[in-house]
Parts: C-alpha cells; structure tokens; sequence
C-alpha cells in the first residue's frame, strides 16, 4: 500500500523546469547536488519549507517547458513525498513516473486544500484526504503497470527487476 | 474513417493499423540527445546494463547548452559523451557545430514520415520536415537506445489553417507567439498538431521550423507541416533526394480544425513571465531595454539573421543595449559570413557568439543582471531562464530585437522597413 501523510506546501500555475531546477545547474546528474537549487529561482526558502510541508500541492500545467529529468529528481531529492496537481505538463508527467515520483491530478483537492493542511495521499486508490477539515477528494488511480513502477522507485528498478526475472 | 499524419506515421511504426488514443509500441528512426539530458542518459543506459546501442549510426549526442565548457563539471560531462559515443558508435557534434536541433536537422536524421525522440522538450522542431518528433526524458532515451523502441499513447490532432498574406514586418515568429496566446501554455496539452493553409505553404522550412519548435510551448506532443516542393529542396541541399511526404487522409477525424486570417497580424511580443503572455505590439507601453538577443533553435537560421541584418545594417546599437547574436549552426555562421551579415552585425556593435544554446537557457555567454530587460528571439521566457531570476524577459521575432536594439525600447519594426 502507497499512503502518503505531510503537511501542504502550495505553489500556482505553470510552474515550469525552469524554476524548478535552472540549467545553470545541470552540471551534474547527483541527485543530492541538484536538490540544493531545487525551487529557488521561485522560493529561496524552498528547501527549509519542504522539511515540515512535503506535499507539494500545485496548480495547472505543473512541470511544464524543458524535458530536463532532473526537474523530478531534485523534487523527489529535496524529500517531497508526493504532488498534487490539477494538471501536470506531458513530459513531466512521464518523467516524473520514470523517476519514481508519486504524482496524482486532483483538480477539486488543489482549489479546496491550504497551504500547512495536513493531508492523506491513499495513492493505490487514488484518495486524498485533507485531514485538517475532513473533506475527501476521490480520483482515478494510476493502473497497476504504472503504480508497479513508482513502487520500484522508476522505470530502472522496474526494468532491471523484469531482466533479472526473464521477463 | 482517414488517417490524421501523426495516425500514418504511428500505424507504420507499430506495423499496425493504430488510431488516437491507442497505447502502442513504436519502432524510431532516430535519437536526440544534448549535453544537459544525454549524461543522465547515459547514467540509466548503464544502470540498466546496456551493452549496446540499436543502429547507433541513428543516435546524435550534441554539445550545445554549454559550449565550450563554461566550468569543470560541464567539461567533464562533454567528457563523458565524447567516451560514449566512442564506443557506442554513436554521431556525435563536432565541437562548437550548432544547436542540437538544427544539427539534428542538418544532417538529415529527421526525414518526412520518420519517428524521431530527443531528450529536448524541443525535438518537435523537426515536425518542420513533414516528421513526428517530440522531446521525452533521459529515462526514455535511454531506454530507447537500449531497446530501438518506445510506448507512445497516439495523439488525437488538432488541425490549424493559416490563411492570408503576411502584412509587412510580421514573420513566422509572430504567428506562433500569437498561437501561444491563443491557446495558453497548456491548451494543445498531449495533441499533434497539423499545419496547412497557403501562409505555411508560403513559408520557407526555416520559418516553419520557427513555428513547429514553440508547439511545445502549448504542450501540444508534435507539430507537423506539409509536404511539399521546399521539404525536397530542403534536402537536396544537404545532398539527400526525398521524393514523397506524408499526407492526411482527406476524411482523417481531427479533435478540432481551426482557421487563422494573418492578413492583419501586428508584431506580437510576449511579456515575462510565461510565454502565452502575447501582446500586439502596439498595445504594449514604452519598455526600455538593456539586452537584445538573436539565436537559438527558435531563430537562430540563415532567414533570421537575415531579418536582423536588415534592420540592423548601417546602424549602430543604442549605447545601452548589449545585443548579442548566436547562429543557430557553423554552416549557417559560414554562410552569414559569405552574405555579409556577421560583418553588419560587428559594424552595428553587436557581439556575435559560437553557435549554441548558451545566453537562451542561461548556462554562460549573456547572462542578464538583475532587473534588466531583455528582448531575446528564443522561445521561453520563464523566471531565471537566462541565469538571472531577477531579470525580465520579452519574446519577440529577429525583426523586433534588431529594431528594439537600437531604439533602445521594445520598437515595432516596421518603423525601420520601408
């Protein structure tokens, strides 16, 4: 079972890779290295925040502009346990599953949860619970194929497990 | 019921008959990846034991973000490509020869009907070339040359006509600026896009490839122009004799077709900081500039220097404007230089850089200080895209940066074009 609790850390619409982890950092692959800059071109204070709140909770077209897998991996990296979102960009989306990092579109939950709620992620059956006022939000869960791959931690784990199995 | 071209392309990649919403696996023609996705690329291609690469000969590594290394971790990332590709076999850049998708292009891996991915959310540039191309993560890539293969869900498309004729001063970076105000940064989320109408058709392959590479920037997967008698000459000049494109069918379903008259578009700017954030120029107030940039895989072609140079020669540059400008690869640096316009460019004070990516996604060679604006011909304009999240950043086409470079303000062009 997937079953995430934290607490809400809230951001708007089109928060692009950009921000999320600039270029200029892209001289290294550690996951560790890139979490140091994660978020700070939008919120120098990102990575003190994440400590206590680390559900990120974000609006439309999360992840949207460069294809940069780092972008997940420094989230994932900086101890976000999972992101709500009301829409992610495609190949965040993807990248983020390849990576390993739980992410679920609930539009209705985004609107109705503030920032410091203390929130329930049942990810396996795609229901969120906002703990502080009581109200649940209700989505279509990923099918097994994908939750299988977030489980293994990414597409890597997920693969090499297929191989070493002769599957 | 027809086919949609990104439905031909998929169905002959899956050897299947496939529609829009189908999730198959696909066959690829050929793989991108740059020097700031391809060594995590790498990393995965070894952690997953890869031994070898499918038709290596069809993979092209670039070194184009940061080039030549601005510092030691980037070095040894070019290190590590150029030993990849070594014993791979893979294509891999000369030194300094020009952004990955113009490369890309350039050497003809991107041909009409082929199925290509890049490790670049801009690999849809080569849709300009009548293909199916669009940008994955390094995970993918890596998979992809382990494998040859992908899983793709068919796109549904959206089909956009262009009609009209161009008015004076408005070029093909004005039609996509105003499409991505149209639609906003997520409304062609997912969807192929399909390009017809006698403005595409007017327009040459640099001037749709302007178009096709900012599709990403309405998320749309893929955007895809005609076929036609420029599509052949395109490759003929690179010495490649490409007869036949892909075509829709004529009753293919689209999810929706809309129709644009251009004959009255203006210069259209995009104000910071999101790229659907598109104004006609006339609407906008008087916005004093300190940087002016002309490149990148946006529009950094031979017709976009072109455009500048027109404005820009025999004038000088306003004393406080710094204007740089990249070509987008050394052919077209050589052939500016055969023209005259790189000469033109130096005599009207600007500097021009080695083709690259560098002042557009901030790694070295313009990075703007701190409450600066810019006007830059690229294709994002995101908080701290050029390596200052404290400067302002305005899209606009090489006509308007030129022109704005000397008046030393954001200037409608057509105040310099007779």
């Amino acid at each position: 079972m997937m079953v995430f609790r934290g607490f809400a850390l809230k951001y708007g619409d089109n928060i692009d890779t950009d921000v999320i982890i600039p270029a200029r950092y892209l001289n290294t692959t550690d996951p560790k290295e890139l979490s140091e800059h994660c978020m700070e071109d939008l919120d120098l204070d990102f990575k003190n925040k994440v400590k206590e709140k680390n559900i990120l909770v974000v609006g439309e077209n999360f992840g949207c502009g460069s294809s940069r897998e780092h972008a997940p991996i420094a989230i994932k990296a900086s101890g976000v346990q999972c992101i709500i979102a009301k829409s992610f960009a495609r190949i965040f989306y993807r990248n983020a599953i390849n990576i390993g990092l739980p992410i679920l579109e609930v539009p209705e939950a985004v609107d109705k949860i503030n920032e410091g709620d203390e929130i329930e992620v049942d990810f396996d059956n795609g229901i969120v619970k906002n703990i502080s006022t009581g109200e649940i939000f209700k989505t279509f869960p990923f099918p097994p194929l994908i939750q299988e791959i977030i489980k293994k931690g990414g597409l890597i784990n997920f693969a090499k497990e297929r191989i070493k199995g002769g599957k | 019921m027809g086919k949609t071209i990104a439905e031909k392309i998929f169905s002959n990649h899956a050897n299947k008959d496939v529609k829009a919403g189908d999730i198959i696996i696909a066959k690829l023609d050929a793989l991108m990846g740059q020097d700031g996705t391809s060594p995590l690329a790498i990393k995965v291609f070894e952690e997953l034991g890869g031994t070898r690469v499918i038709n290596p000969e069809k993979v092209l590594l670039v070194m184009d973000h940061s080039v030549p290394p601005p510092n030691e971790g980037v070095a040894n990332l070019h290190k590590l490509m150029r030993e990849f590709a070594e014993k791979y076999g893979t294509q891999i850049t000369e030194f300094g020869e020009g952004v990955c998708h113009q490369v890309f292009m350039e050497r003809g891996l991107a041909t009409p009907g082929s199925l290509v991915i890049g490790a670049d959310s801009h690999t849809c540039t080569y849709g300009a070339l009548n293909c199916f191309s669009t940008g994955v993560g390094s995970s993918e890539l890596a998979a992809a040359m382990y494998t040859g293969k992908l899983w793709f869900k068919v796109p549904s498309t959206v089909k956009i006509n262009i009609n009209g004729k161009l008015p004076k001063g408005v070029v093909s970076k004005d039609i996509i600026l105003y499409l991505v105000g149209y639609f906003k940064a997520d409304g062609l989320t997912y969807k192929a896009i399909e390009f017809d109408g006698e403005t595409i058709r007017d327009l040459s392959i640099d001037g749709r490839a302007t178009i096709t590479n900012m599709v990403v920037e309405m998320g749309a997967k893929a955007g895809i122009m005609p076929f036609d008698e420029k599509t052949k000459e395109f490759f003929k000049n690179i010495g490649i004799v490409i007869n036949n494109g892909i075509e829709a069918d004529k009753d293919a379903e689209y999810e929706s077709i809309y129709n644009f008259d251009i004959s009255n578009l203006e210069p259209q700017v995009a104000l910071p900081h999101t790229v659907d954030n598109v104004y006609p120029i006339s609407q906008i107030e008087k916005i004093k500039i300190h940087e002016a940039f002309i490149g990148t895989c946006t529009n950094g072609r031979l017709e976009d220097l072109r455009y500048a140079a027109q404005i820009l020669k025999g004038k000088k540059v306003n004393k406080n404007v710094k204007l740089i400008i990249t070509p987008a690869s050394k052919r077209i640096y050589m052939q500016a230089l055969k023209e005259g316009l790189i000469e033109t460019f130096l005599n009207a004070g600007a500097v021009v850089t080695n083709p690259g990516c560098g002042p557009c996604v901030g790694t070295h060679q313009g990075v703007p200080a701190d409450g600066e604006n810019v006007i830059s011909t690229a294709n994002r304009n995101f908080k701290g895209r050029m390596g200052n999240n404290k400067a302002l950043i305005h899209l606009a086409s090489p006509l308007t940066v030129a022109a704005s470079a000397i008046k030393g303000e954001i200037t409608d062009p057509r105040e310099f074009l007779d």
